[in-house]
């Protein structure tokens, strides 16, 4: 499945989606408007030629000075056609802003969390937007093309990482509904 | 005349006795961080045998343990829990910067890695090399046991 194959299968679900092909040389690549996202992941996932049922992975990418600045990959799998796909989305602003696919992947949680904490751009509608790889109290996202290489602050180490109870009973209670589970 | 036989009884004084009972059993936390941590498990198995200087007991809990390798580089998210390990450790304690990372930041010169553990724990002893090879982490342990026996066991608090 090409890129101009997918583009008619989904212009046959989502009509006027704005989606586009990009030139790639290892697979398929997509780029869509970022006010268009949930529609277009909800079709690419649902469509009956589609079935991208698996989201690999979210990448963020900083094309500082450039603009727009940023710029959000998704890698897609279908494993029944079989067929991959990466969809892509730019953004600019501050801070940017890109519809959350959490309700459609539910793995995007943790990989829209990771984009956040590094790149900054926020992911509307992610129930739980905490940072990731970074420690909690961090200042910036690091992966910033304007972030400094070397930073020269006092490294904190008084305040170990600790949540409180209610704080635990939160996070555990907001995963199963996550989840879907029933208490 | 008198039975020829000599009294089997060494002087010495409590604190040499202290020292000695201290650096022949130096009982390390385990702590990995890093690549260093690989060499760390190769001085502690059987080709380098730290069990040869009283050193093989690493404890999984800081409140049985004396010593605390730092074996790889720290990051600054690490730091804090790091601190916490080394703060349940009972005094007397000792530490161990293992590598060119652990010890001044290494080729990790950037935003995420502490720039040598010394600004998060009092460092006794620094171990150079990338990694070090076991026999150099053999060579710190020995030297750490050495300034252990110049220490005073009583009459001075470590900060």
């Amino acid at each position: 499945m090409d890129a101009s194959a997918i583009l008619a299968a989904l212009e046959r679900i989502v009509p006027g989606s704005g989606a586009d092909a990009l030139a790639s040389v290892d697979q398929p690549t997509i780029l869509v408007p970022a006010e268009r996202l949930p529609a277009v992941c909800g079709a690419l996932r649902d469509g009956p030629a589609l079935r991208f049922t698996a989201l690999l992975d979210i990448v963020g990418v900083d094309a500082w000075p450039g603009e727009p600045r940023f710029e959000v990959n998704y890698s897609l799998v279908a494993v029944d056609v079989p067929a991959r796909l990466r969809v892509k989305v730019r953004v600019g602003g501050e801070p940017p802003r890109v519809p959350s696919v959490v309700g459609i992947w539910p793995s995007a949680g943790f990989l829209e969390r990771e984009v956040w904490d590094l790149f900054g751009v926020v992911f509307d509608g992610h129930t739980d937007l905490r940072r990731l790889l970074t420690a909690e109290d961090w200042e910036g996202h690091p992966l910033r093309k304007d972030y400094p290489v070397q930073v020269d602050t006092p490294v904190r180490f008084e305040a170990p990482t600790q949540v409180t109870e209610e704080q635990f009973r939160e996070t555990m209670n907001q995963d199963r509904r996550l989840r879907g589970e029933r208490r | 005349m008198a039975p020829d036989f000599e009294i089997p009884v060494l002087t010495t004084t409590v604190d040499k006795m202290a020292q000695w009972a201290r650096r022949s059993s130096i009982w390390p936390v385990t702590l990995g961080l890093a690549c260093c941590a690989i060499e760390m498990m190769s001085m502690a198995a059987s080709r380098y045998d730290i069990s040869r200087f009283g050193a093989e007991v690493f404890r999984a809990s800081p409140r049985q343990a004396d010593l605390m390798i730092v074996a790889g580089r720290l990051s600054r998210k690490m730091a804090p829990a790091v601190r916490r390990i080394y703060d349940q450790m009972p005094e007397p304690k000792w530490v161990i910067s293992m590598g060119a990372c652990a010890s001044c930041g290494g080729v990790f010169d950037n935003y995420a890695i502490v720039q040598g553990c010394d600004q998060v724990l009092p460092v006794d002893v620094f171990v150079p090399g990338c990694p070090p090879r076991p026999e150099a982490l053999l060579y710190g342990i020995i030297s750490l046991q050495r300034k252990i026996d110049q220490q005073r066991a009583f009459g001075y608090a470590r900060s």
